[in-house]
């Protein structure tokens, strides 16, 4: 069975993957503003853009543009960056991983502490406890998170400077790039100090981005908790003198995780839209400021790479998930 | 008694020890240098950011450069030169001995092929760049001679006295030609010059490394390496400057220069700048036709109290269309002072429509001629509001900004110049004559066509004598300050921020040094 | 009636009122602005920048010595005001294409819904930005932007509870008895999909002010010199260090008001459909 449903998903994907770099493209070149004017800036004489524009191949008809990027694409080409003529392709290679790191360390935090405080709620429903972290998740989902950022790197960074403010690590100890990942990069360095580094690097970064997804997750584990343990098997269990904290996790806690895995990965474009907050927030290398700094510049060919990529990771992550679904819970039947 | 003696003798050596110690350059360290951005290239020919300017001319070198804290020219790879009488040929003698980073060596066929390549459709290496000003740079020269090894001829199709300036901008670089061959269209980002500094790796958005050029022709650089950071947050590079992460902090705004001034670790260096930050009126608007409108506008904006505040202090007020620093200034020109009672009786003198609201547009970048654009806008909103004009603010992204005002679709806009090559004709040809008032692509973004003006430019730039074209651009500022095309807003000041552990750190008028003589305490 | 049913239910619901309280004190001070702010929140007076909280300035003044508290008073206007309108914007034409695809299915259903999928398939900071930058940035640019974004989330669960309705025995019978589409889906579908609507409508408008602030953050909302608050509090990120309290006050009003919105959509969810719990 999963096997067809997978190869029917994949062709959905890339009917969506076609479409959104229709869309993308289009909506590139409806936005005011010429790449090679961004370029020369106000000391360029009207030759100049004109040559520059025919160079960087503004001036054919959208649709051979279009055909171009397309056939590219079929040959794993992204195109080459218009603001410096690197290949789009590499340029996202070196940012992804900083974005990845971000994203995981955030989605650890969330799931972790998130998790924690719903499962707690839910076992003491209507305590002080109950009620205090439901009230945070709230305020979690109410505040804006680069406002957030910035309060946290005031009081951690500026008042009592305990966190560095920006980037992944101190400035002269970067590992060699293996895969991208400080932390694990610095651990095949052999740096454990770099590490740790790296690791008090990430934390307010990833901690601010976790605000979201922590609140939501919070808030479904307690509500899916709550379902389980009214059920008829858990009070089997708790008659039949169990454990309350036995009960809790043997048997509540593995039935919860169907919908947090779901949430997990619905939250995946949260997660991606926080990102290009908190990496301009914390000058976090990543892909998140490169897409809205080649928006700035117009910069096509980059902008349409990252979408694509966010497109992908979002459709792959969505499928990951109803797959992991499917495992977790037979009874749920996938519909093909 | 003896250990007292003991004690101030001590000290008393090591008095002088320690301040030649502080003064002695030492070789080695690393400096890190905290900056807004990514370069874009390091081939200067095509770069046109700050950003990219900074990182390649440590790497690259000119025929000819402004001296280390001024403007003037002076030798750098070529040893002299002269003009031939019809002001047509320049001919540059070459320095010998110097190799290429790759071991190439420096020759006239080197400056030839990094020239021609911007020049000449036909130079095989021409389909290898976006060479970006050449009418900037290279622009009227119509044939390049190798005469001999070390022997290089320049011709222009006119006479034209600026080219000399323009030769010491950072966009006429030597590069290595087998480099240029070899890299081909990627020769920006593995630049190869002759410039004290090696290059060493570019990881994007983060850091750009350099390294001593070991084998350097000249004085070698003291500091072993140079980091360039991108640290795009203004109050991030702050607080890496004074936690001593970086070394030097590039484009703080104005409120944190002011707050790192009370730091005892931090040095700072001003220097008036070669930029004008002005506010043009478009003087083909019927609103703004009359002169006397300009005027009253000038008199209803509070220069000084905008520097106080919005600038900090770090700029000074202008009045003429280029800053003191450059030759010509006319410095008897009495500014229009802050008058709101006189703008309001000249605005009605001059019947303007009170009624209805009038364009303001505000860039949407912050260039070093204006740190605070938006804010800048909003205070001369203000100004204008208390004599009774209405001004809305307009903001267009930065591209569509520059095509639209130079298209002339704008009431009054913000813009500014930098005089990268230190003549006046820069700024008063460029910006304000008839010839470049031509919509669409109009630099002059006043729209205004002014005859008068307009000839004395011309004229400026056929003399050849220093003394002749003073007269010739006094008068011009003349004409510009009674018709008042643009509202001369500032000249900001050019600030750099550094750790009091380097020394010998220059600064140029125009903000771009090559940091050889840099040294870092141990 | 069914109705004050509920409403009693969203009284006795502390999260509703909460919101509800929330929400009013946001309203009244929109309402009463003029009267309560001390200063004119446009004018500036440059010698008195960046000063901290004081009693002439409750929340210090910006970089242009305005005072802030004046600002932020005259910003609650602009922020009910993205709330309402960007809803609008998405609640409109979500609903409907929803109707649409839920109710006809087949071809325009999978139609409308690839559409929504495309949308879907960018992270929503990404395609407002791209919205903002194609209409040109201001404030009205970010309502539609913003609104526009949040189209698909409505579309799918108006569909998902037309499909649930549609199978129902009640408007299978209305059709049999030769109900025009047009009367079926006004008469019967849409007042029963009502309430999930106006619980997200709720939540949304406090999503919509988030966005509509992080455009603003971004530079790509309100223009200079508006009161905006994500405007204001991207302004305040530059003084970080030495004014803090530019950032900290826009900051804090917007979390008020978004927890209000949040609030009250949970009390509101409780009481109309408990079903929506786990959603």
């Amino acid at each position: 069975m999963p096997l067809g449903y997978i190869a029917k998903r994949l062709f959905h994907l890339l009917l969506i993957m076609f479409g959104v770099s229709v869309l993308v493209f289009l909506m590139l070149r409806m936005i005011p503003g010429d790449p090679a004017r961004l370029l020369l800036g106000e000391f360029a004489s009207p030759e100049e853009l004109v040559r520059l524009r025919s160079q960087m191949g503004l001036n054919q008809p959208y649709v051979v543009q279009y055909g171009i990027y397309l056939k590219n694409i079929l040959h794993g080409d992204l195109g080459n960056s218009l603001r410096n003529g690197a290949p789009v392709a590499s340029e996202i290679g070196v940012r992804l991983p900083a974005t990845l790191e971000l994203a995981v360390a955030a989605m650890l935090i969330a799931s972790v502490l998130g998790i924690a405080a719903g499962v707690v709620s839910a076992a003491r429903q209507y305590s002080v406890f109950d009620y205090g972290s439901m009230f945070m998740a709230l305020v979690g989902v109410s505040m804006p998170i680069f406002w957030l950022g910035l309060m946290l790197i005031y009081l951690l960074s500026v008042m009592f400077p305990i966190m560095p403010m920006m980037g992944r690590i101190g400035m002269g100890s970067e590992p060699d790039v293996v895969t991208g990942l400080m932390l694990v990069d610095t651990l095949l360095s052999g740096e454990f100090g770099d590490f740790l580094d790296a690791l008090h690097h990430l934390v307010l970064p990833s901690f601010t981005l976790s605000t979201i997804p922590m609140a939501i997750i919070a808030r479904i584990t307690r509500s899916a908790m709550l379902e389980v343990l009214n059920k008829d098997y858990v009070r089997t269990a708790r008659a039949k003198g169990m454990s309350e904290a036995v009960v809790i996790l043997r048997h509540a806690l593995r039935n919860a995780f169907l919908p947090i895995v779901t949430v997990l990965g619905l939250n995946l474009g949260l997660l991606l839209g926080g990102a290009v907050l908190t990496e301009t927030i914390f000058s976090w290398p990543g892909l998140g400021r490169y897409v809205v700094d080649s928006l700035m510049a117009r910069d096509y060919a980059a902008v349409q790479g990252c979408i694509l990529i966010f497109a992908a990771l979002m459709a792959v992550i969505n499928l990951m998930v109803d797959l992991v679904y499917g495992l977790l819970d037979p009874r749920i039947r996938v519909h093909a | 008694m003896r250990k007292p003696i003991a004690c101030v003798f001590l000290i008393l050596c090591l008095l002088p020890a320690l301040s030649f110690g502080a003064d002695a350059p030492v070789t080695g360290g690393t400096l890190i240098w905290g900056r807004g951005g990514d370069s874009v290239s390091l081939d200067l020919a095509q770069a046109t950011d700050g950003e990219s300017i900074k990182a390649g001319i440590q790497v690259l070198e000119n025929l000819v450069i402004f001296g280390k804290d001024s403007m003037n020219v002076e030798p750098q790879l070529a040893e002299s030169w002269k003009v031939s009488d019809d002001g047509r040929t320049w001919t540059f003698k070459l320095r010998r001995g110097v190799k290429f980073h790759d071991g190439y060596p420096f020759n006239a066929q080197a400056v030839y092929d990094s020239f021609a390549r911007v020049v000449f459709k036909e130079h095989p290496y021409n389909s290898y760049g976006q060479w970006k000003y050449p009418s900037l740079s290279l622009g009227p020269v119509k044939d390049i001679k190798v005469v001999d090894d070390y022997t290089i001829a320049l011709i222009t199709d006119k006479p034209y006295a600026p080219l000399l300036n323009n030769l010491a901008l950072w966009l006429c670089p030597i590069l290595s030609p087998k480099a240029m061959a070899d890299y081909k269209d990627k020769i920006g980002q593995h630049p190869v010059g002759t410039g004290p500094f090696k290059f060493v790796s570019w990881t994007k958005d983060d850091q750009i490394v350099l390294e001593r050029n070991k084998d350097y022709w000249g004085e070698k650089a003291k500091v072993n390496k140079i980091i360039l950071k991108s640290i795009p947050e203004p109050s991030a590079r702050l607080m890496a400057l004074q936690s001593g992460t970086v070394d030097i902090a590039d484009d703080l705004d104005p409120d944190s220069i002011a707050l790192v001034k009370k730091n005892q670790k931090i040095a700072i260096i001003e220097r008036p700048s070669v930029n004008v930050g002005y506010l043009a009126f478009n003087t083909e608007k019927p609103r703004l036709k009359d002169p006397k409108v300009r005027q009253a506008l000038s008199h209803a904006v509070d220069k000084d109290t905008l520097i106080k505040s919005i600038f900090a202090g770090l700029a000074i007020p202008a009045k003429n269309p280029f800053p003191p620093s450059i030759w010509s200034y006319n410095d008897a020109i009495k500014a229009y002072d802050y008058n709101p009672e006189k703008a309001k009786k000249l605005l009605t003198e001059a019947k303007f429509d009170f009624n209805t609201e009038i364009e303001l547009w505000a860039m949407p970048v912050s260039r070093a001629y204006m740190p605070e654009p938006v804010k800048t806008a909003e205070l001369i909103q203000a100004y204008f509001a208390a004599v009774g004009v209405k001004a809305k603010i307009v903001r267009h992204e930065w591209g569509a900004y520059l095509s639209k005002t130079q298209n002339g679709e704008h009431d009054m806009c913000m813009l500014g110049w930098l005089g990268g090559n230190a003549d006046p004709d820069n700024f008063l040809y460029g910006l304000l004559s008839a010839d470049t008032a031509k919509t669409p692509g109009a630099a002059n973004v006043a729209i205004w066509k002014n005859a008068e003006f307009t000839d004395l430019c011309l004229k400026g730039q056929k003399t050849f004598n220093k003394a002749d074209r003073t007269k010739i651009y006094l008068k011009a500022q003349e004409i510009f300050h009674a018709e008042a095309p643009w509202l001369p807003l500032v000249h900001s000041t050019i600030v750099r921020c550094y750790s009091k552990k380097l020394h010998d750190v220059p600064l140029r008028p125009n903000g771009l040094n090559s940091f050889q003589m840099v040294w870092k305490e141990k | 009636m069914h109705s004050w049913e509920t409403f009693s239910d969203l009284l006795r619901n502390r999260s509703a009122v909460a919101g509800m309280v929330l929400i009013a004190l946001v309203l009244l001070v929109a309402v009463a602005g003029p009267g309560l702010a001390p200063y004119d929140p446009l004018k500036p007076a440059p010698l008195e920048r960046l000063q901290g909280s004081s009693e002439r300035h409750w929340f210090g003044t910006d970089s242009l010595g305005r005072d802030i508290f004046s600002r932020v008073i005259y910003g609650t206007r602009i922020s009910i005001l993205i709330g309402l309108i960007s809803v609008s914007i998405s609640l409109v034409p979500g609903t409907f294409l929803g109707l649409m695809a839920g109710y006809f299915g087949g071809r325009i259903d999978s139609l409308i819904m690839r559409l929504m999928d495309m949308l879907l398939a960018f992270p929503a900071i990404l395609l407002a930005i791209f919205i903002t930058a194609i209409l040109e940035p201001n404030l009205t640019n970010t309502m539609i932007a913003v609104g526009i974004v949040y189209i698909p989330h409505y579309a799918r669960i108006v569909r998902s509870s037309v499909l649930s309705l549609k199978e129902q025995l009640f408007v299978q019978a209305i059709a049999h008895l030769g109900g025009s589409h047009a009367r079926i889906l006004a008469r019967h579908i849409l007042p029963n999909a009502m309430p999930p609507i106006i619980v997200y409508a709720t939540l949304g408008m406090g999503t919509a002010v988030l966005q509509a602030a992080a455009l603003g953050f971004l530079g790509l909302g309100a223009q200079p010199p508006q009161p905006e608050w994500g405007a204001m509090l991207s302004e305040g990120r530059q003084y970080i260090q030495i004014a803090p309290h530019v950032a900290a006050f826009p900051g804090a009003a917007i979390l008020v008001l978004v927890l209000g919105f949040n609030l009250f959509g949970d009390g509101l969810r409780d009481a109309l459909d408990p079903s929506l719990r786990m959603v």
